[in-house]
């Protein structure tokens, strides 16, 4: 069953190119965003109050620590660009018609680039003092 | 496997034909078993997610314009429909994470091929196993907000 098996289980490394360095990227960033990921669902959602807690002085005192601060932005930017690039891969397997294809995956990285660009300003720039 | 990597590009520009829609068919298909049904939900958990990220990014931003705003803003995660949203949205996410480290254990390690259907059962099992402590911590607070 061997072969057989290994044929229809196994995602084929592409041959290389774009496409290569992005199903890498995929698999790396995956298993950054798992550790990153269910560790800020732990956190935030499950322990202590939950979301009960969260408020404008919780995220104020979280982005006070620089820890925090560069976990939520690897988190922001790898799980865009990892669920863009996811996306991308959908649109292009089901979208047959070449004009919408195009439109859509514009689309698609238009607002990736513009949620990446407003995350990366919110984390950096964000001055507690100015509400309270 | 995915017949084309890359979508079907290459070839549609090779023959414009050669990958024309088949009526009442979706385009890509998967050679069957226990793996199709990891697959088909390892995109849809995925588009799901990366949904729940764009309103999420949005949400947090809001944390710009000042504590009114924002407490009122995040308020609706404390609405029991939300929270069971939310409960939706942690078995995604874990299903999501599981699967893919499947996939790129089989990915690097070939050999794990032959055991894929145990892979699957695992993924499976040890999803359940986290979904039990997920629920009660989330549920605790779900009651709570009822009454």
């Amino acid at each position: 069953m061997s072969l057989a098996t290994r044929e229809r289980t196994q995602t084929p490394a592409p041959a290389g190119g774009l496409e290569l360095w992005t199903w890498f990227f995929m698999r790396i960033s995956g298993i950054v965003l798992v550790f990153l990921v269910l560790g800020h669902f732990t956190i935030v959602h499950l322990l202590g109050e939950g979301v009960d807690r969260v408020n404008f002085a919780f995220v104020a005192g979280r982005w006070s620590s620089p820890l925090w601060q560069t976990w939520d932005w690897t988190m922001l930017t790898l799980g865009l660009i990892h669920g863009a690039n996811g996306l991308r891969v959908v649109i292009d397997d089901y979208v047959r018609r070449d004009g919408l294809r195009a439109a859509l995956k514009s689309a698609l990285y238009v607002a990736s680039l513009i949620f990446l660009l407003l995350g990366t300003l919110i984390i950096v720039a964000f001055d507690p003092a100015k509400g309270s | 496997m995915r017949p084309y990597p890359d979508g079907g590009a290459a070839r549609r520009k090779e023959d414009p034909k050669a990958l024309a829609p088949v009526p009442g068919r979706l385009g890509t298909v998967y050679r069957g078993g226990q793996g199709q049904w990891a697959w088909a939900l390892h995109r849809i958990t995925g588009v799901g997610v990366l949904l729940f990220l764009f309103a999420h990014i949005l949400d947090t931003a809001l944390v710009g314009f000042g504590p009114e705003v924002f407490n009122r803003v995040v308020a609706v995660y404390h609405n029991p429909l939300i929270r069971l949203l939310e409960m939706g949205l942690a078995a995604m996410v874990l299903f999501h994470a599981l699967n893919g480290l499947r996939i790129v254990a089989i990915d690097f390690f070939p050999r794990l091929a032959d055991r894929h259907q145990q892979l699957l059962a695992a993924v499976v099992s040890v999803w359940v196993l986290l979904m039990i402590p997920t629920t009660y911590f989330m549920g605790r607070l779900l009651v709570r907000s009822l009454r």
